[in-house]
């Protein structure tokens, strides 16, 4: 069967590695936007930092003998804490400043993150194993899909989901929320702005590392693996709109799709097809399919 | 003559007797890299617009001005002139799209539409794709000054650069240039008075891309290459750090900038070889690696402590003097 | 006087700028440079190893030619043609580099062939691959030592042909390397008499194959043929593992090296064949100066190892006969060699730059078969040079006509 000329089973396959793709690109930008929400901060750094979440997995294995699970749950942990040690000792002194030089500051950040990584293990990538219990394929008909793809799918809409909920729903969103909107009135509330403000950068970048080790076992763990990515996050998070959370999510898993529907007729295009969208919605809708103008 | 004329001249004296101390082609490199950090400048020192594509003109104009003379056998002048040419262009089509929107967002369409060209780039049969455009030839110029001798090359360098200086100055200190430091200052009140922003603000904008567009030009036909490194979006990032190094806003800065961060990827190299065949140790050859460290430092330090720059801290630091000396 | 400090500033940049610059003549030492990947997708197969081989070379002919000391430097061009042809061409302008070995990656080769053949000085292609450099891009200064893409195809290619491979498609790197390789596999299995189903581009050093998996098992092709090296051939073999692609097609790898093995493991690569023109375990030399390389890299070495060592003893003999080290008596010396080593035997150079010796067909043995460490290969087949290389009749090389 043919879809446009194109057999059914590639059109499936490649829109099924889409959605895995677009689950990377969904949890990476709902950092972001988190981050920028609250901070009004363009984190330069999230590519490095889950960079640093993909390489912390393959140390915990090569030195610790820590397995896939264990690093699952300590890798974004660490991540966090030296995200709030960014926070605490650089980011903060920017905030009054135009927050191109929180760009400014992280990019310098990302190129010193990467360099120590670099000078270490070199360019070429660390291999990672997928862990015993996501191993194997599964036939679907159209393709053979190795099973720990499709977990990678389940595990970030969970993350994902739970993030949505706790920032939309619970108390503690509220306040972040709120916090975003009008931090003095919060504060005469007397909630601790700056406190909230340092977890919500090391909860941001814990996502990040998340999706690094989620992301360890299906490409090649290398320090620019960060670089290679931040630039379609971004265009991912500006077409979502800045600071929506929910928007950044649908967009992320969709333009991921979309960009495996590109790979079908056109592969050439995939790269750039982001982009492309990207100054499309900024002419029409310069706040993003979901934000709101600040 | 006044501090400023003597200052250039006395720079001007150093830049011709260069080529004899050191070498030539790391000079042409230096100055056309410096070229592209005033360019720049333009667009950000003195009208607060960050482009975060800038890659695109340097990248851009240097495959032109590589085709037109490697392929289609054109003389140099005409290849740097295309590449100047193309650059404009495709500042005209980026500016306008980016020039709608404000702060963060129109440096989030520089980026993009820069990205768009970097893939453009990768694909069309002409550049080479990942083995860049080799062997470009000097040629000569206008028919009669051979370009294959290093030294005579640079002194058409320098000439090029100091032309598209002096234009940068002319423009900063004209009219326009008051202009463009209102709307750096305050944007609604420019508007207020009558200005029409947005039609100053794409004309600094094609004025910037044109000159990196020189620079860009001028630069593969003295290395004799242009690579997708000249395109990729780190390459703009490293424009905004030379810049922001040597102080934004000001004349001089990103000359400084631009040679402190170029002696910084030659020296480490060097200085790490020297430490490894010192030492015995091997691993601090790869201290060139290590260029991406220091200078991720030096962003850093830059940003939170020395916004203004050398040059900015330097004149800030003199005023503070004179003030004092005033007292 | 805001003058002096500003001015002095400047002065004091530009000699903080300038260091070591001047141009040097090498008078009085003979200079070999190799600017290989030394950190990334190739750094196995060559790099570091390759430095080492080197560095035995001009050990084992004395460390002295003629009274001059023999000097070495080398550097990481990362994959990127930008900075290998700059390195080159300020070693040659500043450092009085004699000799230029360029490394693996087929757009650095090519374009620091360029560069030594404007400065006249003989150049060491071991480790790249396109066979350009032997035909259009040809040049008097140019030797392509080790092996190259024609070879390759003639090989592998014409093997898996012959043994029933008859439909092909192509994951390939879309670099000067790739699309050599791809042409010229194509052009022998058009000859024997199989088709192309098409092709799919990879970037270089990639890091994702999945998609390009399910576009190779979409096109229903009998044979994948692996147009990449290194770190992306091994990343491709995986995949094709992972996606159950090599259920329904087989990997022809045409570029491959015993490292390559040794990071899969005789698992993943049973009864692969490779071309190659050197193996470790092939001769009592051959194990000799394997067994010296392995007590200081701690892995056997890969035929461009060998190729490193052989081609440094060959320059410098060829210094030696010249009484100089002016580029082209260098060269015209060199040319009236032969290669008698542990690395070939027999071997000589022609006009387009390649040097002929024979290669070899070999496969990748069961693990049954494996009776020590690093004992892959077996040899299949030997190809004569004259067969293996470019013929006559097919050179597009202007100084072979």
């Amino acid at each position: 069967m043919e879809i446009f000329g194109i057999p059914l089973q590639a059109f499936l396959g490649q829109l099924l590695l889409g959605l895995v793709n677009g689950s990377f690109y969904a949890m990476l930008s709902l950092g972001l936007a988190v981050i920028f929400g609250l901070l009004n901060v363009i984190n330069f750094a999230h590519g490095a930092l889950y960079m640093m979440g993909a390489f912390l997995a393959w140390m915990g294995m090569a030195y610790f003998d820590l397995n896939y699970w264990v690093m699952l749950a300590l890798a974004p942990l660490l991540v966090g804490a030296f995200g709030i040690l960014i926070e605490k000792t650089m980011l903060r002194w920017l905030y009054k400043l135009d927050h191109l030089y929180g760009l400014l500051l992280t990019f310098g950040i990302t190129l010193m993150l990467e360099g120590v990584f670099r000078s270490i293990y070199g360019v070429s990538g660390q291999p990672y194993s997928v862990p015993e219990a996501l191993q194997g394929a599964t036939n679907l008909g159209f393709m053979i899909l190795p099973n720990y793809r499709a977990w990678v799918v389940v595990a970030s809409l969970l993350v994902c989901f739970a993030t949505w909920i706790m920032i939309e729903k619970t108390k503690l969103g509220a306040l972040l929320r709120a916090g975003t909107e009008n931090p003095r009135l919060v504060e005469a509330f007397g909630v601790n702005v700056p406190l909230m403000v340092t977890l919500t950068y090391g909860f941001g970048v814990a996502l990040a590392a998340f999706a690094g080790v989620l992301a360890a076992p299906v490409i090649q763990i290398s320090p620019l693996m960060g670089s290679n990515l931040i630039i379609t996050v971004f265009a991912v998070v500006v077409i979502g709109g800045m600071g929506s959370i929910l928007g950044s999510i649908i967009t992320g898993l969709t333009l991921g799709i979309v960009e495996g529907l590109t790979r079908v007729f056109y592969p050439e295009l995939s790269a750039t097809v982001v982009f492309i969208i990207m100054a499309i919605v900024l002419m029409i809708r310069p706040a993003g399919l979901f934000g709101r103008e600040k | 003559m006044n501090k400023n004329t003597i200052i250039a001249i006395v720079a001007i004296l150093i830049a011709l007797a260069a080529p004899f101390m050191m070498y030539p082609v790391l000079l042409m490199k230096l100055l056309c890299f410096a070229l592209f950090a005033c360019a720049f400048n333009l667009l950000i020192g003195y009208t607060g617009l960050l482009s975060f594509g800038h890659a695109a003109f340097l990248g851009g104009a240097g495959y032109i001005a590589g085709y037109v003379i490697r392929d289609l056998g054109l003389p140099f002048e005409i290849g740097i002139v295309a590449g100047v040419a193309f650059a404009a262009l495709i500042g005209l089509v980026m500016g306008s799209l980016a020039i709608r929107r404000q702060g963060i967002y129109f440096t989030m369409i520089t980026l993009a539409l820069a990205q768009m060209l970097y893939f453009i780039f990768l694909q069309a049969p002409f550049t080479g794709g990942e083995d860049g455009l080799q062997g470009i030839p000097r040629g000569s110029l206008f028919g009669v000054i051979d370009l294959s001798n290093d030294l005579t090359l640079y002194y058409v360098v320098l000439a090029i650069c100091i032309a598209g200086y002096a234009l940068i100055v002319r423009t900063v200190h004209s009219p326009f240039g008051q202009v463009l430091k209102a709307i750096k200052e305050n944007e609604p009140r420019a508007i207020s008075l009558g200005y029409d922003v947005d039609k100053y603000k794409l004309l600094v904008f094609v004025l910037s891309a044109a000159l990196s567009g020189l620079a860009g030009a001028t630069k593969a036909t003295v290395l004799g290459f242009e690579t997708l490194t000249d395109v990729h979006w780190t390459m703009s990032g490293l424009v905004v750090l030379m810049t922001l190094v040597g102080g934004l806003g000001t004349l001089a800065g990103p000359i400084v900038g631009a040679i402190v961060i170029i002696a910084l990827e030659n020296r480490i190299g060097e200085f790490g070889t020297w430490m490894a065949v010192t030492t015995n140790i091997d691993w601090f050859r790869s201290l060139g690696e290590q260029v991406t460290i220091v200078t991720g430092f030096i962003f850093i330090v830059v940003v939170l402590a020395f916004r203004k720059g050398i040059v900015g801290e330097i004149l800030a630091w003199n005023s503070r003097r004179l003030l004092k000396a005033g007292k | 006087m805001k003058l002096k400090p500003i001015a002095t500033g400047l002065m004091a940049l530009f000699a903080f700028a300038a260091g070591s610059a001047q141009a040097q003549m090498s008078n009085d030492t003979i200079k070999i440079g190799m600017i290989t990947d030394m950190s990334g997708l190739y750094a196995d197969i060559d790099g570091p190893g390759g430095v080492e081989a080197v560095k035995m070379a001009i050990a084992d002919f004395g460390g002295k030619l003629n009274g001059k000391k023999i000097e070495f430097v080398f550097a990481d061009h990362q994959n990127k043609a930008d900075i290998a042809a700059s390195k080159a061409r300020e070693w040659f302008d500043t450092e009085g580099v004699d000799m230029l070995i360029s490394g693996t990656n087929s757009g650095t080769a090519l374009a620091m062939a360029k560069v030594a053949a404007e400065k006249q000085k003989p150049n060491f292609v071991i480790g790249a691959g396109t066979a350009r450099i032997t035909n259009e891009e040809c040049n008097p200064y140019s030797v392509h030592y080790a092996y190259d893409t024609v070879a390759m195809a003639k090989g592998t290619g014409s093997a898996v042909t012959k043994q029933g491979g008859k439909n092909w498609y192509f994951l390939t790197a879309d670099y000067a390397f790739g699309t050599s390789l791809e042409t010229d596999t194509t052009a022998v299995v058009k000859a024997n008499g199989g088709t192309v189903k098409g092709a799919v581009r990879h970037p270089l050093s990639a890091s994702d194959f999945s998609s390009f998996m399910l576009q190779a098992q979409a096109s229903g092709a009998q044979i994948l043929g692996l147009a990449n090296a290194g770190g992306d051939t091994i990343n491709s073999i995986k995949a094709a593992n992972e996606f159950g692609v090599t259920g329904t097609m087989k990997l022809a790898g045409l570029l491959m090296f015993i490292n390559d093995v040794h990071a899969l493991g005789l698992g993943q690569t049973k009864g692969m064949y490779l071309t190659d023109s050197w193996y470790w375990d092939q001769s009592d030399e051959s194990r000799k100066w394997a067994q010296r390389f392995f007590s200081k890299m701690k892995k056997m070495p890969s035929s461009l190892h060998a190729a490193d060592y052989s081609a440094t003893l060959q320059y410098l003999n060829a210094v030696k006969t010249a009484g100089t080290d002016d580029g082209a008596k260098v060269m015209d010396a060199l040319r009236k060699q032969k290669v008698n080593d542990m690395y070939a035997k027999n071997g000589y150079y022609r006009i387009d730059g390649s040097m002929i010796h024979d290669m070899f067909l070999m496969q990748v043995k069961d693990a049954k078969e494996s009776k020590k460490p690093w004992d892959y290969l077996k040899v299949v087949q030997s190809i004569p040079g004259e067969e293996a290389f470019t013929t006559k009749a097919e050179t597009k090389c202007a100084l072979w006509k």
